[in-house]
């Protein structure tokens, strides 16, 4: 494909070249900015206000200042991920972090900042970035081939992150130590390897149906598994949100829970927040909630993403609400 | 000048809202601190306004304990105070000085003012709004301490306490109540008055609207020999204010409505309707002169525009603006919107409380209006309510006054029966300091 400009400085590059020739910016890998979408402000108020008081209320409509992690989108070929602060909460927690190589494959992470704990924000930033890098390093190196491989990045990827949110935590303050949850995917030619600790979850959408991949770490999926309550009593049960494995300074995980699938067939590759999928749990209603031809790929998963979060969003929006959505070729390649 | 004026705000408030609400309310408490102390004795003026209309003459006593009682405002003057005696009746003359603006006050001038007050004869009739000019001419005097004679409703800035006492003991029957009402909005806002009705020819509603006009309290002195020692307290206490003209700065943002602003602690004062317009989304409101220390409540009702559940807003800035617009003091009430019903219907005590002391103020006025009138089941129903709001809040002091009207069968429900034998010095009483509230509940 020609007419391709570097994301740096836009000057022309072939796809074969691997550093810009203007700027020497790294062409294979392209990924969401580490930190997240910048700490600096927006710069005008949604009601068009440019001041602010020292309290970040806008000085012409009294509206807290928007703080840019609000509502994130980013986008690369084949992969698109929003994060979204909701209708009910006061910050968005949640954070996602997404790279491609190219002919290489794709990275995406998706962390959940726990509400009760401190610096929750911070933890899923940290956390999604630390093991983006881990992943997307794998899958430059080309060590990431075979499906033991990924799933041993994958584990070593949340050993990183959780290595990196622990060192956020106070002493002083073990109780409200900042913790998050976590889910990852490594799509390469002709599979993917979905790592998970917490309640975020991946699901596969086909033409043939859809499935969940992860399994909730939270007390009430355990007690559905040791057959102490029903799928229903649990959705309703006050442990449904409880979690019992999770990232952070007091979480003990050393690693996360894998699954490795081929991919044989067009389709979508779906990462979510529990913001998204409170209110589509199982696949069918993930299915339902999708744009028609989504499966099909003829809408761009960032399109698929912001219809999947506006259902979150006119359902009440109760929780942050992150989706990342990545096309899946089938027979070989994403 | 006087040492610049530091103000604490504190805002009381439950800033949930359920979703669609607009109506935000906070109980905003302003306190003067730091450093403000009383100011030099030369930037403090006093106007003595003494009722020497022809009624002064009965009973005798009446001129006499004025007089007294001017006497004793006099004696406690400190040493350098600018000050005037003004006599009033159907017009207004300057008793002391003899020559023109204010005197110093000193051995020699609080000697010679009390022999020009002693010589008061009492003869002619009643036109308070001129006393208020007079006073106000004598105030805002090259020698008042206050550098701008501005136009009506100007503020002064940079002078000390400008002060009056206006004593009456009658009805303002020598002018109509437009003419009053023309001067008050003239001289509001230029100095503070205390007035003081004394016997009980003299009308409550009048004297109030002066007193509030001017930022001043209102009191009944129904025995003559007790004014002498009110006027010396007035006196000291309006000495004692560190800094004067001192206004409330409010934000509020785009599309919002102040529904109202009153002082609710120490008494009731509502200021809605002195808001100055000092910005596109501010106004200022005039608090008059502040003592170290002292400290006030404000209860603010402000109505914005409903945002969406989980939105906030800032829905009022509150600062104190002193002379010279130094500004101090920051409060902020706020929105939040949420469809948590635990968090939306909870009431701040501090907002229930002062909901419930204006409406004991507003049941007691109704309460006497309908008693007058003869509507004995109204007045009987609007005083039960009022004894029974005393009662719940703790506010010993209207209770008491109340009880002199009404006769208490049980406070908590409110239950009670008009009294035959009320004496017009506890009606009017009870109707002259129904405005007094309890201060909220704090450590
Ligand atoms: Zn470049
Ligand atoms: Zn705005």
């Amino acid at each position: 494909m020609g007419g391709e400009t570097c994301p740096e400085c836009s000057a022309p590059v072939s796809p074969k070249d691997r550093f810009c020739e203007a700027c020497g910016r790294n062409l294979r890998v392209r990924r969401t900015p580490v930190g997240g979408p910048g700490s600096q402000w927006p710069p005008l108020c949604a009601c068009g206000g440019a001041e602010f008081d020292e309290d970040g209320a806008c000085e012409a409509c009294g509206r807290a200042r928007p703080s840019a992690r609000d509502r994130v989108e980013f986008a690369l070929p084949g992969v698109a991920g929003i994060s979204d602060r909701g209708r009910r909460r006061r910050r968005n927690e949640d954070s996602m972090a997404f790279g491609r190589v190219r002919g290489r494959g794709t990275a995406v992470v998706v962390c959940d900042g726990v509400a009760s704990s401190e610096r929750a924000e911070q933890a899923s930033q940290v956390a999604v970035d630390t093991a983006a890098d881990v992943l997307l390093t794998g899958l430059q190196s080309g060590t990431l081939q075979s499906a033991r491989d990924a799933e041993r990045a994958t584990a070593e990827a949340v050993v990183a992150a959780n290595a990196a949110v622990a060192r956020l935590a106070r002493p002083e303050a073990a109780e409200v130590a900042p913790s998050c949850t976590f889910v990852s995917a490594v799509v390469t030619d002709g599979s993917a390897t979905v790592g998970w600790v917490g309640d975020s979850r991946a699901y596969l959408v086909a033409e043939a149906g859809a499935a969940r991949l992860t399994s909730d770490d939270t007390w009430a999926a355990q007690l559905v598994a040791q057959g102490v309550l029903t799928e229903e009593e649990a959705l309703t049960d006050r442990r449904a949100h409880v979690l019992s494995r999770w990232l952070g300074a007091d979480s003990g995980v050393t690693e996360p829970q894998t699954v490795t699938f081929m991919v044989e067939t067009p389709g979508l590759l779906v990462l979510c927040s529990d913001g998204l999928w409170n209110y589509v749990p199982e696949p069918e209603d993930l299915l339902a909630a999708l744009p028609p031809e989504a499966i099909a790929r003829r809408v761009a998963p960032l399109e698929v993403a912001r219809a999947l979060v506006q259902v979150a969003l006119d359902a009440g929006g109760h929780d942050n609400i992150t989706v990342v959505v990545v096309q899946l070729r089938g027979g070989g390649g994403s | 000048m006087a040492v610049a004026p530091e103000f604490a705000v504190e805002v009381r408030q439950n800033e949930h809202l359920p979703a669609g609400a607009g109506r935000v309310e906070a109980v905003v408490t302003v306190t003067a601190t730091g450093g403000a102390r009383a100011g030099p004795a030369a930037d403090a003026a006093e106007v003595l306004v003494l009722d020497t209309s022809g009624s002064m003459r009965s009973p005798p006593e009446k001129l006499a304990e004025a007089v007294r009682a001017a006497e004793a405002a006099l004696g406690v003057l400190r040493d350098g105070v600018r000050f005037a005696v003004v006599a009033g009746t159907d017009t207004a003359r300057v008793v002391y000085p003899p020559g023109p603006g204010l005197a110093v006050a000193g051995p020699r001038t609080r000697a010679a003012a009390t022999r020009a007050v002693r010589r008061l004869r009492a003869a002619g009739g009643t036109a308070m709004g001129r006393w208020l000019l007079l006073a106000d001419a004598l105030l805002s005097g090259p020698d008042a301490g206050a550098p701008d004679a501005g136009g009506p409703g100007s503020r002064a800035s940079g002078a000390g306490p400008r002060h009056a006492i206006l004593l009456t003991d009658g009805e303002n029957r020598h002018e109509s109540p437009q003419e009053l009402a023309a001067v008050l909005e003239r001289v509001a806002g230029r100095f503070t008055c205390d007035c003081r009705g004394v016997g009980t020819d003299w009308r409550v509603a009048e004297l109030r609207g002066i007193a509030e006009a001017m930022l001043g309290t209102v009191d009944i002195v129904a025995d003559p020999a007790g004014l002498a020692r009110d006027f010396e307290s007035m006196t000291l206490a309006a000495m004692g204010k560190a800094v004067a003209d001192v206004s409330l700065r409010l934000w509020t943002p785009g599309h919002a409505e102040v529904v109202f602003l009153r002082q609710v602690a120490p008494a009731l004062l509502d200021l809605t309707g002195r808001r100055r317009r000092t910005g596109p989304r501010t106004g200022e409101y005039p608090t008059g002169a502040w003592a170290a220390g002292e400290s006030r409540d404000y209860h603010l009702s402000v109505r914005v525009r409903p945002a969406a559940v989980g939105e906030r807003m800032l829905a009022a800035r509150i600062a104190l603006v002193g002379p010279g617009e130094a500004v101090s003091g920051r409060g902020r009430v706020l929105a939040v919107w949420t469809d948590d019903a635990a968090l939306s219907t909870r009431i701040p005590p501090e907002v229930a409380h002062y909901t419930g002391q204006a409406e004991l103020a507003e049941a007691i006025r109704e309460g006497l209006r309908a008693r007058r009138a003869g509507d004995a089941a109204r007045a009987t129903a609007r005083l039960g309510r009022a004894v029974r709001l005393a009662h719940e809040s703790g506010n010993t002091g209207t209770a008491k006054l109340l009880a002199a009207v009404v006769e208490v069968r049980d406070a908590a429900s409110g239950t009670v029966r008009l009294r035959a034998d009320v004496t017009e010095v506890d009606e009017m009483t009870l109707d002259t300091r129904s405005t007094v509230t309890k201060r909220v509940g704090r450590d």
